[in-house]
């Protein structure tokens, strides 16, 4: 109870101290990109839009996972004051559109021909009731595998493309003195392995119906989950044991200094490599993760745009929809953020191999069908129906649980969360 | 006039406070009740589905372990400080020297937010970096301490972290009450031929009664409201295996959308606290009569 009056004390402060006057002809912009190459980036936006003559508030809530905005956000939109657009992704933006908080930009989308610009199944998310509501500007791959080739030279292994040759692999490296596998405790992290691990033994099409929303119950229920927590309960053994709590830039870095051989994650941990100054291909390679080689987990960052009540803001969120999808926009922000451009027709010439590969397999894959949404990063599920996985899967991951036991508290608390 | 604002300034001067009080605290408390009989999920929505909220909150296993994990941090936290703090305070009490510098030094990590002890405890207790880590530089090879890591112990980390923080603080309300205690009163007692031990134990004691009475109030709070430090040192890993029902209530009505969950939980923690506090409070300011 305390707590509960402590943290609404805490939002109406950060009202007060927020709600500036924002100018008619302005934008006020809520997202959570404040570290160094992400804030390079949204800097980037804002001056493309003053040479567009619209001025910028900026409305950042430091907390990398944005929960912190997005309790900030929910008091302004009560409230009545929302932010011109706020950075929202997957569900959430049909969440927010249910509620009629969005506006709604199929002008510019119509001007700008998105629906030829943006492949379909990222349109599906930027649109609430068949009308753009907002303006996507990146698609990250998350099921990416990072390793250190000098690592797998010296303990003669070699870098591995399936589940059962990854157990293989790992305990060469285990047994050359490394840790096999970089990785970070945190319920997120968890998520994130997981989700690899279902796509990899399940395949896309499990993946799809078990893990994506509307979630088909009985495909969750199927022998299938248990072979995915078997694989992923094996995996407990080549993590090391100080890894819970550990942030995962701090993973990446055990690669790249040749204490652990691999980790799984998204392409934000290339941003990493490339400030430590390595070059793909000799000092880090990347990879699918095992048994995902033509999938593509995607994660795509947008933002949402909230309805204004004045024809000049209005306007100025026309001007920043259509300055979203610009191609020198995606070019840059995508280069600083490790990710590719949401959008079609953007030039690959500045990208390095690993943004390509992401390129052709979000292409190959969205051919294919197995182009799906990360649960683990907010884009399948609601919130509700993550959060349960996130727990049954840490939990899992974090006891000495059998698969059956692990398949069985998934089952349980989807359901109960949907 | 006079005679009016004479009779009725002390009302006016409280009305403000008590209006605030009754708006932010029962209000909201009110408010929390009934949003927990709602099936609010991202937003408050006046859909009411009565105890629904309720039977989902208890067939949720996180739920399960944060409240097990309440009662655990809940008796040893009060106990252990409680037990340390009033031994510190005997200690003290002896006419040592240097008295006023050791009473600082056990009283500073009161002032230092959970949030830094948390973080700092996060590094003393890592296996690789710290108490492990050192004496297995010092010679010890099979030395091993990883509570932190661990799911089934990592909740004794949060304890050990919340006594180190409070039991200063027990210390100087206990060395306050012992102060009180009428010189004659000892000085009687060891004329009669008592030992240190009978002293404290059948005199002194039963006289810090009013003290263990704050005392218990203040740590149940602290132990109940704790959030930030499960936060800063384990972030309720391994897993959710540090949860505590704050970080529970919290995660659910924000970060889940769960509002109307979130909002179950919150009345139950409220349960709690009255369930232990009313027979307490009742008993105690009975007797004053």
């Amino acid at each position: 109870m305390k707590n509960t009056m402590k943290i609404s004390t805490l939002a109406a402060t950060a009202l007060l101290a927020t709600t500036t006057s924002v100018s008619a002809g302005d934008v006020e912009v809520l997202h959570w990109w404040t570290s160094g190459g992400e804030a390079a980036s949204v800097n980037y936006l804002k001056d493309k839009l003053s040479d567009a003559g619209v001025g910028w508030t900026d409305f950042a809530v430091a907390g990398g996972g944005g929960e912190n905005a997005m309790t900030v956000l929910k008091s302004r939109a009560i409230s009545g004051n929302p932010p011109t657009a706020a950075q929202i992704k997957g569900p959430s933006i049909q969440e927010w559109g249910d509620l009629g908080f969005l506006a709604d930009i199929d002008g510019v989308a119509k001007a700008n021909d998105w629906d030829n610009l943006l492949p379909a199944v990222v349109s599906d998310v930027m649109k609430h009731d068949g009308k753009y509501v907002a303006a996507p500007v990146n698609v990250h791959r998350v099921n990416w595998m990072w390793s250190n080739p000098e690592v797998f030279r010296y303990a003669g292994a070699t870098i591995p493309t399936t589940w059962d040759d990854f157990m293989v692999q790992a305990a060469k490296l285990e047994k050359a003195g490394f840790i096999a596998l970089a990785h970070g405790g945190q319920a997120w992290q968890d998520a994130t392995l997981f989700e690899a691990v279902v796509l990899g033994v399940g395949g896309a099409d499990y993946y799809n119906s078990a893990f994506v929303s509307p979630v088909d119950l009985d495909v969750l229920k199927s022998d299938t989950t248990v072979e995915v927590f078997e694989t992923f309960g094996n995996l407990r053994q080549f993590i090391d044991a100080n890894s819970p709590g550990r942030d995962w830039n701090v993973a990446t870095s055990m690669v790249m200094e040749g204490k652990a051989g691999m980790q799984i994650m998204g392409d934000w941990a290339k941003g990493e490599f490339k400030v430590a100054g390595m070059n793909v291909g000799t000092d880090y390679v990347c990879t699918a993760a095992p048994g995902t080689s033509g999938g593509h987990t995607f994660n795509i960052d947008s933002f949402a745009f909230f309805a204004q009540s004045d024809a000049a803001r209005t306007a100025a969120q026309n001007t920043m929809a259509a300055e979203i999808l610009g191609t020198d926009f995606q070019t840059v922000f995508n280069l600083n953020k490790g990710s590719i451009p949401a959008r079609l027709g953007v030039s690959r010439a500045e990208f390095d191999s690993c943004a390509h590969d992401s390129m052709d397999a979000f292409i190959a894959a969205s051919a294919s069908g197995s182009l799906v949404p990360s649960f683990a990063h907010g884009m399948a599920v609601s919130s509700a129906v993550s959060g349960a996985i996130y727990d049954s899967a840490t939990n899992f991951f974090n006891s000495d649980q059998s698969a059956q036991e692990g398949a069985d508290q998934l089952v349980a608390a989807v359901a109960a969360a949907m | 006039m006079l005679n009016y604002l004479e009779k009725h300034l002390p009302k006016i001067v409280l009305a403000p406070t008590t209006i605030v009080m009754i708006v932010c605290m029962y209000g909201f408390i009110a408010w929390t009740g009934l949003l927990s009989l709602t099936k609010s999920r991202m937003m408050p929505q006046w859909e009411f589905v009565g105890l629904d909220q309720y039977v989902r909150l208890f067939a949720n296993p996180r739920w399960d372990v944060a409240v097990d994990n309440l009662f655990i941090f809940l008796i040893l936290f009060i106990i252990i400080a409680l037990v340390l703090g009033l031994l510190l305070a005997i200690f003290l009490d002896q006419k040592i020297r240097v008295e006023g510098a050791i009473r600082t030094i056990y009283l500073y990590p009161m002032a230092i937010s959970f949030i830094v002890t948390g973080t700092a405890w996060k590094w003393i207790l890592n296996p690789g970096l710290g108490i492990e880590k050192l004496f297995r530089d010092l010679g010890f090879a099979g030395f091993e301490f990883r509570w932190l890591v661990d799911s089934d112990m990592a909740i004794y980390t949060i304890v050990i972290a919340a006594v180190w923080q409070s039991s200063g603080f027990v210390m100087a309300l206990f060395l306050a009450g012992l102060r009180g205690v009428d010189d004659n009163l000892t000085k009687a007692a060891k004329i009669d031929g008592a030992s240190t031990v009978r002293l404290y134990w059948h005199i002194i004691l039963p006289l810090m009664r009013p003290v263990f009475f704050s005392a218990i109030v203040i740590l149940t709070h602290i132990a109940i409201k704790s959030f930030d430090l499960v936060q800063a040192l384990t972030g309720g890993g391994p897993g959710y295996s540090s949860d505590l029902p704050a970080n529970f209530m919290y995660t659910f009505s924000f970060n889940r959308a769960q509002i109307g969950m979130g909002a179950a939980s919150a009345m139950i923690m409220l349960f709690g606290v009255l369930a232990v506090l009313i027979p307490y409070l009742y008993s105690e300011l009975r007797e004053k009569k």
